[in-house]
């Protein structure tokens, strides 16, 4: 298809043109690869959040492309201002039957938190998820057991915003209401249930670990973690405070490798709730050290203290309450709640949206105070 | 021009003939060895092409089958905590491990389904590595060489005996032995640096890095300066180190020229093989030393000031906010 004298050129001059094609694509290739990122960023770009002295490498890093979205929930987040009571109005234990609970609103607010309700765990199904098909009558009775789950659980929200302030507005007011658990779900996602033994023929320290299983997040970590520290209070800590000391693994006072183990899991299962990394409460070349803690340290130590007493006060006793279908797969156990329930793999929930301001009847267990 | 031929992950030389059948001479070595020689083409662009014959011998026989004993012990005690599903045991693979005892049984024989088939399983690989050790040494004389491949290995089965079993007996506890798994003798690894408040403080780690990282360093050197002159006959080393020809003078003039200082043929192997043993036998004394004689040794370092003190305040208040983090303000 060429002309003669073009075919009789290159037979007359062999020429390897694979080495020089082969370099000429390679630098070509580097030179337009360099050029893209240069003109259109670095499509893996990361920011730093500095969290200790320099030197000690303490930052939170998060990829650009995921660092400014926000958490999609927030977007379907409902939200009513108080009617501010002028007093004299008729409250709701005086108004509806059987109101155990935000029985000092007035009929207005009372009516509002209501309907706000149903927007958080049951936007579908409305009042009849609790209230059940019957006429406005019959809303005093406590028939379906969500609704008596819902009374505990206003409780349960009531006395986190009263008595756990230092935990849910330690770095400004933000608060909880029933949708930093639920997103608008019957059952708020990343509850967790018992399921340790995870391994067949097996017992003592070889039967907890090495599975994938969510609460291990998939690490060959122990699977127990949650259900030791967060519900029967086992120590945490595991480092020895001197230089020197006397003791035998797993004796008194004396943590082994497993009991750092499960530790490790807990920290694991922090860092994954809140989407940071060990420095954002530790300067990890010394774990224990107070000293070179963060005061986000603090914070975390709070919630330890906040998630056990909701498990122990809250949620374990409402096993008889729910159906079977609510109970845990394997030991028929209640739901239960961790770091994740709320904080869905953000620093603050809902990256601290502020979910109280609105709601002074979630704030306390008194009456409620409106400004 | 663009490809020259010794620039080239590969052998480029490879000879195939009759297989070489090695020395027969007082010890009757000739009687243990096993498999008829053959030649493999891919074997020989690593290496020599020849496979085989093989050196069996008692000590082969011990080694393989303790051997094969621990390794069907682990592996059936991975299946069996899956429930005999081969499919969840292939997917479960590398999270799946035979543990050592839970702390409380100490130094005692513990259930046979809480650390006692870890025992059991151990003893076999104990019988197996110090057999294979024997056998590196009795091969070494039977060809009348020194023994430096046989303490090199025993510099590592020092390290593998302080992790399995030296160690655990000062301490009282079999649990304290790594696990025989994938991903489980990795979280071992980590729980062991922070149980005992950052292994990086243990002067011995330190050393034992220098060395391991110094092995590297020293192997990248030497390779690239033998291959550099093997034009000049510089891979043939031996000769090298008794007729130093041209080979070697470039190798030596080219390091005396960049670093005014240069290995000889032979120092360089001496280098080589100490960086290498010292990595753990260091390493090995520094495990040995932690949870009997230091429990933390971040402290240990605090007291014996070498960890250095940091200007600044922790949490990220003082450096930025989260809101500006996010792209929320600010």
């Amino acid at each position: 298809m060429f002309p003669k004298w073009f075919d009789k050129w290159n037979a007359d001059n062999p020429t390897n043109i694979f080495g020089p094609a082969i370099l000429v694509g390679a630098i070509g290739g580097a030179v337009f690869a360099a050029a893209l990122i240069v003109t259109a960023g670095n499509p893996a770009q990361t920011t730093s959040l500095q969290t200790g002295p320099r030197g000690t490498g303490m930052s939170v890093p998060e990829f650009d492309v995921v660092r400014t979205v926000p958490d999609p929930t927030i977007e379907d987040y409902y939200t009513e201002e108080p009617y501010v009571p002028e007093g004299g109005e008729d409250l709701a234990k005086d108004i509806y039957e059987n109101v155990q609970v935000l029985g000092d609103l007035t009929e207005d607010n009372f009516n509002r938190v209501m309907n706000a309700m149903t927007q958080w765990v049951s936007p579908e199904e409305g009042c009849v998820y609790c209230h059940g098909e019957g006429d406005l009558e019959t809303y005093g009775e406590d028939t379906l057991y969500t609704k008596v789950v819902a009374r505990r659980m206003i409780q349960m929200t009531q006395n986190i915003n009263e008595n756990w302030d230092g935990h849910v507005n330690a770095e400004k007011q933000v608060g909880v209401n029933c949708y930093t658990c639920h997103r608008g779900e019957h059952v708020p996602s990343e509850v967790w249930f018992k399921i340790s033994p995870v391994n067949q023929a097996s017992a003592g320290w070889s039967s907890n670990q090495n599975r994938v299983t969510s609460l291990s997040q998939s690490t060959s970590l122990p699977s127990d973690a949650l259900e030791k520290y967060l519900l029967d209070g086992e120590t945490i800590a595991v480092h020895s405070l001197e230089s020197r000391e006397a003791g035998v693994p797993g004796g008194e006072d004396y943590a082994s490798i497993q009991d750092t183990e499960r530790t490790y899991s807990l920290m694991n299962y922090f860092a994954n709730s809140l989407g940071v990394n060990c420095v954002f409460c530790h300067n990890s070349r010394a774990f224990y050290d107070g000293t070179e803690n963060t005061p986000q340290w603090g914070t975390a130590s709070l919630g330890i203290l906040m998630v056990q007493e909701l498990n122990t006060d809250y949620l374990v006793p409402l096993k008889d309450t729910y159906p079977a279908e609510r109970l845990g797969p394997i030991y028929a156990d209640a739901p239960k709640a961790a770091c994740k329930t709320c904080h869905k793999g953000y620093q603050q929930p809902m990256q601290g949206l502020n979910v109280i301001a609105d709601w002074p009847e979630l704030a306390t267990t008194e009456a409620p105070v409106y400004e | 021009m663009w490809t020259p031929e010794y620039q080239n992950i590969f052998t480029q030389v490879q000879v195939q003939g009759t297989p070489e059948w090695g020395m027969d001479n007082e010890n009757n070595m000739i009687d243990e060895r096993v498999g008829k020689p053959f030649f493999n083409t891919l074997a020989g662009l690593v290496g020599n092409g020849q496979i085989g014959p093989y050196y069996w011998g008692w000590t082969s026989m011990v080694a393989f089958a303790t051997g094969i004993a621990w390794f069907v012990i682990v592996g059936f005690n991975m299946l069996a905590q899956v429930g005999w599903s081969i499919p969840q045991f292939i997917r479960q693979l590398f999270w799946l491990a035979l543990e050592p005892p839970s702390p409380e049984y100490g130094l005692t024989m513990p259930p046979l389904n809480d650390g006692g088939w870890y025992i059991i399983a151990s003893f076999f690989l104990l019988v197996s590595v110090l057999t294979w050790l024997l056998r590196a040494y009795l091969l070494a004389q039977q060809h009348k060489m020194g023994k430096h491949i046989f303490w090199g290995f025993a510099a590592a089965v020092w390290l593998f005996l302080v992790l399995g079993l030296f160690r655990p007996i000062l301490m009282g506890s079999w649990s304290e032995a790594v696990p025989y798994g994938i991903f489980p003798h990795l979280d071992w690894t980590t729980a062991f640096s922070i149980r005992y408040g950052n292994l990086y403080y243990n002067p011995f780690h330190c050393l034992s890095i220098v060395f391991l990282y110094g092995s590297v360093l020293l192997f990248c050197m030497h390779g690239g300066t033998i291959l550099a002159v093997t034009r000049y006959g510089g891979d043939r080393e031996l000769e090298q180190i008794y007729d130093r020809g041209t080979a070697t003078e470039r190798a030596a003039l080219f390091w005396r020229w960049t670093m005014g200082f240069n290995a000889t043929m032979e120092g360089i192997h001496r280098w080589a093989w100490w960086f290498a043993v010292l990595t753990p036998i260091t390493g090995g004394i520094g495990i040995l030393l932690t949870g009997t004689v230091v429990d933390n040794w971040f402290i240990w370092a605090q007291e014996h000031n070498f960890a250095p003190m940091y200007d600044g305040s922790y949490g990220y208040a003082d450096y930025g906010s989260y809101e500006a983090f996010i792209g929320k303000e600010e």
